[in-house]
Order: structure tokens, then C-alpha cells, then sequence
């Protein structure tokens, strides 16, 4: 392998995308397919606001068709230090995103000498999902959610996107994926400006619970397996993952409030 | 039409090694030196923004002496080739030596063949699961790389460091010791230089994926006291 050096009108500076395209590694690109194809996909993801910064969480579940393909598959994954992404859609493109976006955030910050604004990290996400538009076009739809915290407001901040590379930024709440429905509804009414970072956990959970329990595709907590929902917050601290056994015990509480209706 | 003197290579050699010395011998030195748990790299270095030391990759820092766009080109296309590697392959096949063999590559093609030599030395540390998997590669201006061990200095009036350093270095011992001896050896006799005018950074086995960290002036303070 030789070394990347570019003449000075060329050179693809702190750009990971534009680097790949230079040297032809870039993931990007029309697939032609003329038929519907079966592909595991991932469902259910949400975010919110809460008075310290951000939670994020996603179910477990990826389908294909009505086939559970994957149990344990992780669509909440953190983008760096202060910012985390979760990924609907085609679960091959939208791993492959993921990927190109921690390192293309990372790269940045170390030819730069420094790490990009919140706000740049978003937008960059945004060009990414544009990029696959030939391939959602094709099926492929990957739409992700971005979080984090954010120095400059100094207060959490969430964007969804739609398959175009659109990007909203959303004061409260978002939920992207085939539950989503359910998950904002159960948002919508429990959601609160001043909520602290440990109830947005629970009501995350809670939302995800809802989705699962009327959407098929949206995988619940699997006790059996010990698998449950991936949640984090994201604050001043930085990222913070919810573990196994806090998770368990939100959800037999959840158990216990829905069986006794 | 002009006949082309002819130059004896001994000589095209000799002229262009003494240009590329005398360009690095005109900045100030830097040192690296391994400790019981990574590897500390010391610089004088009065810019807080124009780095000489960085990191390239999870384990594996980057210093450069000389001329600062020079080893910075080098540096970020290090950078480069490192992310491409790890993206195309695995983070784990991301290793010093194939990095240094491309520097050596680039440099000794630039000292026989461009204009003029780069005058640059660099320094590619990684650090390994314990101590003596530790590299600590010295590239010079012409390609030639030396593989170190226990500590490596570069620039500067560097043979003067390295005499300091052979008396005061000891193996296996604690950051705070590393970078006293550190500090002491690159001031000199005479003097003894400002904590804000030095930038060091550290390569540590911390259990985490990236182990390169910057210690700025309190840290240094603290540390050392």
C-alpha cells in the first residue's frame, strides 16, 4: 500500500468519504435491483431530550420479511464521545453508515486537531444519507436518528433525517422505524421538559415496550435471552450506556404495571 | 548548449544529507521515552496550536522535527493511510511498522530524486500489550529507520540530549520520574524551560481503544509539582 498524498488541488482534506472516492473505496453507489429483495432490516429506535442532555434507545430486532434474521443485532451506537447515532432501515447500508461515520468523525478530529461541532457532525451525517439515495431508492432505505450533546448550547440535541439526507432538528422527541408510531404516542403523552436523565431512560423503555407489544417487526425484552433494548443518555459526561441488569429491572417494573391493569 | 557538471554521487549525496541536517539541527529537540505503562513523548514547543506531537491511530502517536509543513503533510497522510487501513481491513492490522516503511519509503524517494531533501526527522511510537511490545521508530531525512529502545531523541542538538538522557533514564519507572528526567535533559544545564513552552503528550495502556492523550500545563503541574 502506498501513502495518500495528494497534489494541493486535490488533496480531499479532513473528508473520510472524499478520501475513499479518491483512492476507490467508496461504499457509496447505485445497485440495481428489479425485484424486491429480502434483507434484514432494522425497526424501532428512539430519542429524546431531557434536562441534562439526550437518551437514545433501540430494539434488538432486525426482520426479513416475517422472519426474525437477527435477535441481538445493536442499532443505538455511539459516534463519539458526545454524540450517538440509531439507524432504521436496510441493516447492511445502515451498519455500513455507521461505520463510515465514527470514522469519518474520528479522522476528522485527528487531522484537524480538533473534534467537529455538533451541528457539523449532523450536517455530515446528512451528506451520507443523501449518498444513499440511489440505493433507497432501490429499497435500501436507511434513516437514521443523530444525538448528543452539545458544548456551544450547552444542552442535548436531536435531528432525524428523512431517506433524501433531509435534516429536521427535533426540540422533544423522535422515533424513526416501523414502531414508531406507537413509540411517539407513548412520547407524546409522558414527555416533559424537565424530565430527568433516569425517567427519559424509563420512558424510552416504556415507549419501545409499546411498539413491540403492537408492531411485529419491533423486538421486545427477551428475558429468556437476557437481551434487552440498547438505551444510553448522553450528557456533560459524556456517553453513557444502560446496563443488562438496570434494563431488566425497568422492564419486570414495566411487567408488573401492565399486568395489573 | 551547456554541458551538465558532473557531480560524483559521494559528493550529490554528501550536499544534500548536510542540507537536510543543518534545516533539522536549527529547530529544538525532542525526546520519547517509555515508562511502566506507555510511552511519553517531550517537546519544547512554544506553539500550543501547531503540534509537533499527534496521534495517528488507536495506538500509535506521530512526532515530527524540522520544518513544521513538511512533517505535518507527512503526518496527516500517516493519518490517512492508517484509517484506510483499519476501514478496509481491521483496527487491529493498523501497526507502526508498515506505517514507518512507508514514511522511509517516501522520504528516501524525496532525498535521492526531488528539488531539494525533506528536512524532517519523524518518530512513529506505538505501544504494544506490555512493554516490550513497545516500538519506538526513528525515520531520518534520508529514509534510514532505527528501531529504539527505552527512549529516542530527535532535533535539536541532539546528541547533547541523548548524553543527558543516558545517564538519567531509568527502565521501568513512573511518568512523574520519565518526565522530570524529560524535561531536565532537554533544558540543559543552564537553564530550565517553562512548562508552557514544552507540548507533551502521553501513549498509554488506559484499557481503552484510543490511548493517545495530550497533557496541557496544570496536568503537567500537577504531576510533577
Amino acid at each position: 500500500m502506498s501513502m495518500p498524498i495528494f497534489e494541493v488541488g486535490s488533496d480531499p482534506g479532513a473528508n473520510f468519504g472524499e478520501l475513499l472516492k479518491r483512492v476507490g473505496l467508496s461504499p457509496f453507489g447505485s445497485v440495481s435491483v428489479d425485484h424486491e429483495l429480502v434483507i434484514p432490516h432494522a425497526t424501532t429506535c428512539v430519542a429524546m431530550r431531557c434536562k441534562d442532555g439526550v437518551v437514545m434507545a433501540g430494539d434488538r430486532r432486525a426482520t426479513s420479511g416475517n422472519l426474525i434474521s437477527h435477535r441481538s443485532m445493536e442499532k443505538v451506537v455511539q459516534a463519539d464521545e458526545f454524540s450517538g447515532v440509531a439507524i432504521a432501515g436496510a441493516a447492511g447500508p445502515a451498519m455500513e453508515m455507521i461505520k463510515l461515520f465514527q470514522l469519518q468523525l474520528e479522522h476528522y478530529e485527528k487531522v484537524e486537531g480538533q473534534t467537529l461541532s455538533l451541528e457539523g457532525k449532523a450536517n455530515q451525517l446528512s451528506s451520507f444519507v443523501r449518498s444513499n439515495l440511489p440505493a433507497a431508492m432501490q429499497g435500501l432505505v436507511v434513516v437514521p436518528i443523530f444525538a448528543g450533546f452539545d458544548f456551544h448550547t450547552d444542552s442535548g440535541r436531536l435531528w432525524d433525517y428523512d431517506v433524501t439526507g433531509g435534516r429536521y432538528e427535533e426540540k422533544d422527541f423522535v422515533a424513526t422505524g416501523s414502531g414508531m408510531l406507537h413509540a411517539s404516542t407513548v412520547m407524546r403523552i409522558s414527555w416533559r421538559r424537565e424530565l430527568s436523565t433516569d425517567d427519559a431512560v424509563k420512558l424510552c423503555a416504556r415507549a419501545l415496550w409499546e411498539a413491540s407489544d403492537a408492531d411485529s417487526a419491533t423486538g421486545g425484552p427477551d428475558s429468556m435471552r437476557g437481551i434487552y433494548p440498547v438505551i444510553a443518555s448522553i450528557t456533560k459526561q459524556g456517553w453513557s450506556s444502560v446496563t443488562d441488569e438496570t434494563s431488566a429491572k425497568i422492564y419486570s417494573d414495566i411487567a408488573i404495571e401492565v399486568g395489573a391493569r | 548548449m551547456n554541458t551538465p557538471y558532473y557531480v560524483p554521487p559521494e559528493q550529490f549525496m554528501k550536499d544534500r544529507a548536510d542540507f537536510a541536517r543543518k534545516g533539522i539541527a536549527r529547530g529544538r529537540a525532542l525526546v520519547a521515552l517509555q515508562y511502566d505503562s506507555g510511552i511519553a513523548l517531550v517537546s519544547e514547543n512554544p506553539s500550543s496550536t501547531l503540534h509537533k506531537i499527534s496521534e495517528i491511530y488507536d495506538r500509535i502517536a506521530f512526532a515530527g522535527v524540522g520544518k513544521y509543513n513538511e512533517f505535518d503533510q507527512l503526518r496527516v497522510a500517516g493519518v490517512r493511510s492508517a484509517d484506510i487501513k483499519g476501514y478496509q481491513f481491521s483496527r487491529q492490522d493498523v501497526d507502526a511498522r508498515s506505517l514507518t516503511n512507508q514514511y522511509a519509503q517516501i522520504l528516501s524517494q524525496v532525498f535521492s530524486e526531488a528539488p531539494k531533501p525533506m528536512e524532517v526527522e519523524l518518530l512513529v511510537a506505538e505501544i504494544g500489550i506490555d512493554k516490550s511490545a513497545d516500538r519506538l521508530f526513528h525515520v531520518m531525512y534520508d529514509g534510514t529507520v532505527l528501531d529504539e529502545h527505552d527512549f529516542s531523541v530527535l532535533g535539536g542538538d541532539s546528541q547533547a540530549v541523548t548524553d543527558r538522557l543516558k545517564i538519567s533514564h531509568v527502565a521501568d519507572t513512573s511518568l512523574k520520574i520519565v518526565l522530570q528526567n524529560a524535561i531536565a535533559a532537554l533544558s540543559g544545564a543552564e537553564t530550565k524551560l517553562k512548562y508552557a513552552d514544552l507540548e507533551i503528550a502521553v501513549l498509554e495502556r488506559n484499557g481503552r481503544r484510543r490511548c493517545f492523550r495530550r497533557i496541557d500545563e496544570s496536568e503537567i503541574e500537577a504531576i510533577i509539582g
